[in-house]
């Protein structure tokens, strides 16, 4: 069998890859990619909580789908948001949206 | 190595393999495709977790939907003449930060002694998730619903072309 750690540690390198991304990208999108993966990693870790340590009450198994339903608003919501920045100010660079910049 | 820890392995790779696609490809369409890759490995996962509910949903919202999604954002937001960095000045934080998130993450997994087993997988079955769902989180489940709608109201007026624009 299949020790937990490994999940935990393959969340963690998921995780720290989408810190990455959300830090070194430009564009919103890409933004978005990279928070999807840190979202994916939290998914694993709470499956692996949920069928590992507790699987009388599986609460982990729950949170997952609404990690997922909440994923899937904010997918369509920042697609919004983004096509919105892009026709007010033609970029999708989040560093070129800094009129409330002080 | 067993059998299971083999295909673990293996998907692992896929998933890890995936997300480093998606932060440091140079395409934005590379980056999209190596998404595609992630999640559908993700789903792997749950699968080998024994969570094959989660696994479909997996598939169907995140590999359907939420990719097509976020290739309709690329292709609607596309700059073609003036090509512009894809990474932003502070790369070298960014690494850095990550680096802590993973070195905290990997000690905190490895060192923590967790309360009950951890070397045995307990399916649960899928009546007995049914049944906590639509039971025990059935109000948390529809406030869930309610998000969505909310949301996706939300984004088809953000995102309408108004008169006079």
């Amino acid at each position: 069998m299949i020790p937990m750690q490994h999940f935990l540690v393959l969340s963690g390198i998921l995780f720290s890859l989408g810190v990455y991304g959300v830090l070194a990208r430009r564009s919103a999108v890409l933004i978005l990619m990279a928070v999807e993966l840190m979202l994916q990693a939290v998914s694993i870790n709470f499956i692996a909580f949920a069928v590992y340590l507790a699987p009388d009450a599986f609460v982990g198994l729950i949170f997952a789908v609404f990690v997922i339903t909440v994923a899937a608003a904010e997918v369509g919501l920042l697609l919004a948001i983004v096509l919105r920045i892009f026709r007010n100010r033609a970029t999708a660079n989040v560093d070129e949206v800094d009129t409330m910049r002080w | 190595m067993s059998v299971e820890e083999g295909v673990f392995y293996a998907i692992a790779a896929l998933t890890v393999m995936g997300g480093m696609g998606v932060v440091f490809a140079r395409n934005v369409v590379y980056s999209a495709l190596f998404l595609i890759l992630a999640l559908l490995a993700v789903a792997g996962i749950f699968l080998l977790l024994s969570a094959e509910f989660l696994a479909l949903v997996q598939v169907l919202v995140y590999g359907g939907a939420v990719t097509i999604l976020v290739i309709f954002a690329l292709m609607l937001t596309r700059v073609q003449d003036t090509p512009t960095a894809l990474d932003s000045p502070q790369k070298p934080f960014a690494f850095l930060a990550a680096a802590g998130v993973l070195a905290i993450s990997i000690l905190a997994a490895v060192g923590t002694t967790w309360p009950g087993q951890t070397e045995k997988i307990n399916a649960i079955p899928l009546r007995d998730f049914g049944d906590a769902l639509f039971r025990t989180w059935a109000l948390p489940f529809e406030v869930a619903s309610l998000v969505l709608v909310v949301a996706l109201v939300g984004a088809i007026v953000l995102a309408r072309e108004e008169d006079g624009e």
